[in-house]
C-alpha cells in the first residue's frame, strides 16, 4: 500500500481514537470542564502534560534546528526541560493546594484585586494566542505534507477535531486525548530514531548511539561526534560540539535564552493549569516528575537524531553526483524541502556553509538538465549548492533508515498528535479566561453551572475560530512570536506567582506594578529588535533571551513597591500559610 | 503547632535550595559557563561539557524532581501535614 493510503489509515485511526475518548469523557459540570474533576492519576497527568508541552515544533522542527546549531541547540534542550524542575519545586504543589481553576484565579485571590486578575487574564490570553497561532498552522502543514490536501483544508479539519473533543469534554476530554496523543507521538518519534541509530552505529538506543562509533561508511570505527566535528570544519562550518564560536551565540546570550525559556516554561498558563487536575498535592509533585520523564524521552532522543541526520546528510549528499543521490533526496525534492543548484556545472552536489540562493526558494515546473527541480532564485556567490529545510531531518528519517510505509504514516499521525495536543491546552486557557475569569468571577457571580458550562463551550468554539484564522492567515512573524510568549510568561507571571507563595509581604500594589513593568520592558525590547530591526542594545542579549531581564525587572519592582506600601491583609497571609502545607487540599473548588 | 510548621517550612526551603543549586550547576555551570574547559574530557564519544548540555542535565532534572517527591513525602509525614 502506498504511503498516502497508510497515512489516511493512521490519521483516521488516531482521530477516531481521540473522538471516542472525547465521547466517553464528556462532562456535565464546570469542575469537569475546567479541571477534569480533579481526579487524573499522576502518571496519566504526566503523559498529558508531556503531550501538551511538545508541539509540532518539538516533534518536527527541533531535531532539525539542533542539527544546524550543534552545541548551541542546547538552549532548546535545556530551556524546554529545566523549567519543569522550577514547576515541581516552586509552583505546582502550592497551586494545587490553592485549588482554584485558573492562573488569574490565583493572581486575583492572592493579590485581593480585580485589577490584578484582569492584568493576569489579559496576559494569559495574549501569551496563549501568540502560542496557538503557530499550532494550527503546524496542523495544516503536516496535513499538506502527508495527506496531499491543501494547508488551509488541513487547518479546518484540525479545527473541527479539536472543537469536538475540547467542547464535549473540556479539560477532561483534553487530558485523556492528550494521554492517547502522547502514546502516538512517542512511538512515532522513537521508531525511526531507533532504526537510524542501529543503522549507523549498531546500537539501537539513540541516547547511547549518539556517543558511539560509526559502524558503516568510510568513517567506520571513529566516534560519530568526532567525525561530525571534522566534517563540519572541512565544509566551513563551526565544529558541531564547539561552544560560543565567533558568529554563534555568545555565552551571555545562551545563558539568558536558556534561563528565559526555563522560567517562561514555569510561567506558561497552559502548563500551570495541568497541575490543577490531579487529586492531591503529592500527586502534583509526582505528576511533574512523570511529565519531565516523558518529555525527556523525546528530548534526549532529539539531539541524537539531529547528529545522525546531519552525519548522514553530509556523508550521502556531499560530493555525490546528483544522479547517484539517494532516492529519499529525489522524493523530498518534490516537496520543495530540499533543492540543488549546480553552481559549477559539474553534476556533483557540493555542500558548505551559507545560503545557496537568495531568499526563500520558489520553484519552476520544468526540470533542469539532470532532472533536478529548478529554482527561480538567484544563486549566491558562495560554494554551497544545497538547500535543506530543517524539517527534513525528522520527516525524511524513516526513508533514510529504510523503514516501511506505515512508519512514515505513523510519523504523520505523530506530528498531528503533537500539534493538536498543544493547541487544545492553549484553547482551554483562552476560553476559560473569558468564561471563568472574566464572566463568572467578575461579571456574573450568580451564573448557574449550566450557564457557565455553555459559555465555556461557546468560548472554545470562538477560540478555535480565532486560532484557525491565524492558521489560515499566519502573521509573518509566527516563529518570532513564540519568543514573545516565553519572554512574557517569564516577565509577567513567574515572578509574582513565586513571590505570592514564598513571601507574605508581597502585596497587590507590588504585583500589579511588577507585572506591568516586566511586560512593558520585555514587549518594548522584543518589538524593537524583532519588528523594528533595532540592534539588541542590552549587552547583545537577543529578543529570545530578554525575558530573563524582564523577569529580574519584575522581581525588583514587585519587591520594592511591596516594601513601601501596606502589607497584605491578615486573611491573605493566612491563605499563604495554608497554601504551604499539603493537608486539606480538597478537590479543586471554585467559589 | 505553629513552631513545628515553621520548622517544616524551613526544611522545605533548605532542601529546595539545595536541589535548585544542583539544577543550576548542572545546566548553567557544566552546560554553559564551564562547557569549554569540560569539553577537554570525554565520556565515551561525547565531549563532557557538550554531553551535559545536550543530555546529562536533562537526566539530572528528572532525578531532582523524583528526589524532591520522596523527600517531601517523608517530611509531610514527619510534621503531620500529609494528606
Amino acid at each position: 500500500m502506498s504511503i498516502l493510503t497508510w497515512t489516511y489509515i493512521m490519521v483516521g485511526l488516531t482521530f477516531g481514537l481521540y473522538l471516542t475518548i472525547a465521547w466517553i469523557s464528556r462532562v456535565r459540570d464546570t469542575k469537569g470542564f475546567y479541571v477534569a474533576g480533579g481526579g487524573v492519576p499522576a502518571i496519566a497527568n504526566g503523559m498529558a502534560t508531556a503531550a501538551d508541552w511538545m508541539s509540532a515544533a518539538s516533534f518536527i522542527s527541533m531535531a532539525g534546528l539542533i542539527s544546524f546549531l550543534g552545541y548551541t541547540g542546547s538552549i532548546y534542550l535545556m530551556g524546554w526541560t529545566g523549567g519543569y524542575v522550577l514547576l515541581a519545586l516552586l509552583l505546582a504543589p502550592y497551586l494545587r493546594k490553592f485549588g482554584k481553576y485558573t492562573v488569574p484565579d490565583f493572581v486575583g485571590d492572592r493579590y485581593y484585586s480585580d485589577t490584578a486578575r484582569v492584568v493576569a487574564l489579559i496576559c494569559a490570553i495574549f501569551v496563549s494566542l501568540t502560542y496557538v497561532a503557530g499550532q494550527m498552522r503546524g496542523v495544516g502543514i503536516v496535513f499538506s505534507r502527508f495527506l496531499e490536501v491543501d494547508v488551509n483544508t488541513g487547518v479546518l479539519i484540525g479545527m473541527a477535531i479539536v472543537f469536538v473533543y475540547a467542547g464535549l469534554g473540556g479539560m477532561k476530554g483534553i487530558t485523556w486525548t492528550q494521554v492517547a496523543q502522547y502514546s502516538v507521538l512517542i512511538v512515532a518519534y522513537l521508531i525511526p530514531a531507533v532504526a537510524i541509530s542501529s543503522k549507523i552505529t549498531g546500537i539501537p538506543i539513540p541516547q547511547l548511539g549518539f556517543g558511539s562509533q560509526l559502524t558503516v561508511g568510510h568513517d567506520a570505527g571513529k566516534y560519530l561526534l568526532d567525525t561530525l566535528d571534522a566534517l563540519n570544519k572541512d565544509l566551513g562550518f563551526a565544529e558541531y560540539t564547539a561552544a560560543f564560536v565567533p558568529g554563534a551565540k555568545s555565552m551571555l546570550d545562551v545563558f539568558c535564552i536558556t534561563l528565559a525559556l526555563m522560567v517562561g516554561t514555569a510561567g506558561l498558563p497552559h502548563v500551570i493549569i495541568r497541575f490543577y487536575t490531579v487529586p492531591s498535592v503529592r500527586a502534583a509533585r509526582l505528576s511533574a516528575g512523570y511529565a519531565l520523564l516523558f518529555i525527556a524521552i523525546l528530548y534526549t532522543t532529539a539531539p541524537a537524531v539531529a547528529s545522525f541526520a546531519r552525519y548522514n546528510m553530509i556523508d550521502t549528499l556531499n560530493n555525490t553526483a546528483y544522479q547517484q543521490a539517494p532516492s529519499w533526496f529525489k522524493n523530498w525534492e518534490k516537496t520543495g524541502l530540499v533543492a540543488w543548484v549546480d553552481k559549477n556545472n559539474d553534476g556533483m552536489i557540493q555542500y558548505s556553509s551559507g545560503a545557496p540562493v537568495e531568499g526563500k526558494p520558489s520553484f519552476v515546473d520544468t526540470p533542469g538538465p539532470l532532472g533536478q527541480r529548478m529554482m527561480t532564485n538567484t544563486p549566491t556567490s558562495n560554494a554551497n549548492e544545497l538547500f535543506i529545510d530543517r524539517d527534513i531531518m525528522v520527516l525524511a528519517n524513516p526513508e533514510i533508515a529504510g523503514l516501511p510505509a506505515w512508519v512514515i504514516a505513523l510519523v504523520a499521525a505523530g506530528g498531528l498528535a503533537a500539534a493538536l495536543s498543544t493547541a487544545s491546552g492553549l484553547l482551554l486557557v483562552i476560553a476559560s479566561s473569558i468564561s471563568h475569569d472574566l464572566y463568572y468571577r467578575m461579571i456574573n457571580r450568580k451564573a448557574t453551572e449550566q450557564q457557565r458550562l455553555l459559555l465555556g463551550r461557546i468560548m472554545i468554539g470562538v477560540a478555535v475560530c480565532v486560532a484557525g484564522y491565524f492558521g489560515i492567515h499566519p502573521p509573518g512573524f509566527v516563529a518570532q512570536v513564540v519568543a514573545f510568549a516565553f519572554g512574557l510568561a517569564a516577565s509577567s507571571f513567574f515572578p509574582i506567582i513565586v513571590l505570592g507563595i514564598f513571601s507574605k509581604r508581597t502585596n497587590r500594589e507590588g504585583a500589579i506594578c511588577g507585572m506591568a513593568a516586566g511586560i512593558i520592558f520585555t514587549a518594548f525590547y522584543i518589538i524593537q529588535v524583532k519588528f523594528m530591526n533595532v540592534q539588541p542594545w542590552l549587552l547583545g542579549i537577543s529578543a529570545e533571551g530578554i525575558g530573563t531581564v524582564g523577569m529580574l525587572v519584575n522581581f525588583a519592582v514587585t519587591m520594592t513597591v511591596s516594601s513601601v506600601t501596606k502589607a497584605p491583609p491578615r486573611e491573605i497571609q493566612d491563605l499563604v500559610d495554608s497554601v504551604r502545607t499539603p493537608r486539606g487540599a480538597g478537590a479543586a473548588v471554585d467559589h | 503547632m505553629k513552631k513545628s510548621l515553621e520548622e517544616y517550612w524551613r526544611k522545605n526551603l533548605t532542601f529546595m535550595t539545595v536541589l535548585l543549586v544542583i539544577w543550576a550547576v548542572v545546566s548553567y555551570g557544566f552546560g554553559i559557563i564551564f562547557v569549554k574547559p569540560l569539553n577537554a574530557f570525554h565520556i565515551g564519544g561525547f565531549p563532557l561539557g557538550f554531553w551535559f548540555a545536550q543530555q546529562g542535565s536533562i537526566y539530572v532534572f528528572v532525578a531532582l524532581i523524583f528526589i524532591y517527591y520522596v523527600y517531601m513525602n517523608r517530611l509531610d509525614r514527619k510534621y503531620d501535614v500529609h494528606e
